[in-house]
């Protein structure tokens, strides 16, 4: 059965009635990455005004796959697993050339993780869940069919015009969050640039229903019998849906291209001619790889897509915007709540602008050998490809995608000057292991809180204002297989700092409090050596 | 020395992109000579004539993908 998108009911906003017209918090946007930061912010205690000018969830399953990255971030969100129970799991997947399979991978060879190398899921069911997660808090806002058509921008504020279908009002916020997409009307209303790279060539993206049991992995053909010359990708979906995506070239008509006379005929011919299916939704793309020069501009920051756009090969956009999210929530929650100072936002762009550009790379890199847009490139793609077949060296060059990992933030100006020890770094997110907890099996991320926390492997602690102790001995966190000290490489007594985002911060070779507290404070983008109850003093 | 035929590539994404980006603006005249040249630098930097011609064995015998 086709999936039924849920109406969001309209009310009429109390500015047209002369009520509260500043907020501190105004998301712009309504889709994966726009709920995600605002029941991030709602759930730091943080109030969030939400616009979005549509009523409804997305259209279509887009975003499809959900990283292992992705899946902690929702389950922190309490939502983790809700996505496990209804998305397809999968870690592997094969790729074929011409009539042969080439070979098979595995993206995530080794056990003991709550989550995955991906589920897949369409993007409509992760919205309807973050919205009604929004709702549950009583802190966010949530404006449907209230169109953003004017910004403006002030040293310590913005203000934006927004339509209605009862007229128009005037608001002010301390943060305009523009998480409304590659197409963000924030964005052009404020005439930024967004450059980069477009590919010559266009995608078919089919949703079909069958019944026909295929196998869960990710398969991808370069050049198979069924599609001459082009490519082609086959995924599973949750309620019989499928995902395939049908290389057309430049020269397809995209609007011809979209008929379903057109689009039939081709899928059938992929899916062999016995498998009974219908489409659910049908889109032609063309893909652009591009961002905005800076995130941050003011008290406008552009988050997702808004802010970076790439092609779907290896599913770095859902993630990446939702990641960005991850990043941007916690540091705007400590600046409105006087934790920190405003230059902590700074730091977004500090780490999510690289995040993006390595993003882009494996994108475009993997749409360039997908798409080979010169008689060379061609003839080295095709070479790799014969060779890999036979030749294990070559599978490593084969490129379908380089599907979504977390970026690491080593260079990130808020890592501590710790200790540092083989096994990771800091600006690398927490990796989960098997525990035991009373006795009973569960997992070491459940465990982490959503403000700073140390990890301690053994050893005595004594408490740190602001830092949640997290013992991991056989009287705590039992870790039982040894695998939670060793993903940390962390010696007997080691402390890992892990900051609201879950990513480390910090290593000490021993609990030491005050270097805890001065990494936190690091973390937390404060000067050093000026506490602000002195430089509060001294203003007295 | 036997022909190594496991991976060694410490950045392949990035080997393949120095390679593509090489023949950027070559016709294809040109971008044979180029992979010519490529060829004559590499064999001259491994120095072992056993390991190229094993390396033109293997080449020529996989050919199109669905050899046995």
């Amino acid at each position: 059965m086709p999936h039924v998108p849920p109406r969001y009911e309209y009310r009429r906003p109390p500015e047209l009635d002369g009520g509260p017209g500043h907020h501190p918090m105004v998301v712009v946007g309504g889709g994966l990455v726009g709920l995600t930061l605002a029941l991030d912010l709602a759930r730091r205690g943080v109030g969030v005004v939400l616009l979005d000018d549509d009523d409804s969830v997305s259209t279509g399953s887009r975003a499809i796959c959900f990283a292992k990255r992705t899946l902690e971030i929702l389950g922190r969100l309490g939502l983790g697993e809700r996505a496990l129970a209804k998305g397809v799991t999968w870690n592997t997947g094969r790729v074929f050339f011409r009539e042969r399979e080439l070979f098979g991978f595995d993206l995530l060879p080794e056990r003991g993780h709550e989550y995955p190398a991906f589920v897949n899921l369409q993007q409509y069911y992760v919205e309807e869940w973050l919205v009604e997660a929004c709702r549950a808090t009583g802190r966010v806002d949530l404006r449907w069919r209230n169109a953003v058509v004017a910004v403006e921008r002030h040293p310590d504020f913005a203000a934006v015009e927004v339509d209605t279908p009862d007229g128009r009002y005037r608001l002010t916020t301390d943060w305009l969050l523009a998480c409304d997409g590659a197409r963000s009307t924030v964005r052009k209303l404020m005439d930024l640039p967004f450059t980069g790279r477009v590919f010559r060539d266009r995608f078919l993206i089919a949703d079909v229903v069958m019944a026909a049991e295929f196998s869960t992995e990710r398969w991808f053909w370069f050049d198979p019998p069924f599609h001459r010359d082009q490519s082609a990708l086959l995924h599973k979906q949750p309620d019989g849906v499928w995902r395939i995506d049908l290389q057309l070239g430049w020269d397809a008509d995209p609007e011809e291209e979209k008929r379903p006379e057109r689009v039939i005929p081709r899928v059938q011919a992929m899916l062999g001619p016995d498998v009974a299916f219908e489409l659910e939704w049908v889109s032609v793309y063309t893909f652009r790889c591009r961002r905005l020069e800076r995130f941050v501009h003011g008290r406008v920051v552009f988050v997702g897509d808004s802010a970076h756009q790439v092609s779907p090969f290896g599913a770095r956009g859902g993630n990446g915007g939702v990641q960005d999210a991850e990043n941007l929530g916690w540091k705007i929650a400590a600046v409105v709540q006087g934790q920190a100072p405003e230059s902590l936002v700074d730091t977004y762009d500090d780490e999510r602008i690289p995040a993006a550009d390595e993003n882009v790379l494996h994108s475009t890199r993997a749409t360039d050998f997908i798409t080979p847009k010169t008689e060379a490139a061609r003839a080295y793609r095709d070479a790799v490809l014969t060779l890999a077949g036979r030749h294990e060296f070559a599978r490593p060059l084969v490129n379908s995608g380089r599907l979504s990992q977390p970026y690491v933030a080593t260079a990130s100006p808020l890592n501590a000057s710790g200790d540092i020890w083989p096994g990771i770094v800091p600006g690398a997110p927490a990796v989960d292991a098997p525990v035991l907890w009373n006795g009973r099996p569960d997992w070491l991320l459940r465990h982490i809180g959503s403000g700073f926390t140390l990890l301690v492997f053994g050893g005595d602690t004594i408490p740190v204002p602001g830092v949640e102790i997290v013992r991991i001995a056989p009287d705590a966190l039992h870790d039982a297989e040894g695998l939670a000290a060793r993903r940390y490489g962390a010696p007997p007594g080691g402390c890992v700092l892990l900051r609201p985002d879950g990513h480390v911060t910090a290593l000490f070779r021993r609990f030491d409090a005050e270097r805890v507290r001065a990494a936190m404070a690091h973390a937390l983008g404060q000067p050093a050596h000026t506490p602000v109850t002195r430089a509060s003093a001294r203003v007295a | 020395m036997p022909l190594d035929l496991a991976p060694r590539l410490d950045d392949p994404d990035g080997l393949f992109a120095a390679l593509v980006a090489a023949h950027e603006g070559l016709d294809p005249p040109a971008s044979r000579r180029l992979d010519a040249q490529l060829v004559l630098l590499l064999a001259n930097h491994i120095g072992d004539t056993e390991v190229v011609l094993d390396a033109i064995r293997v080449a020529r015998s996989t050919d199109g993908g669905d050899a046995p």
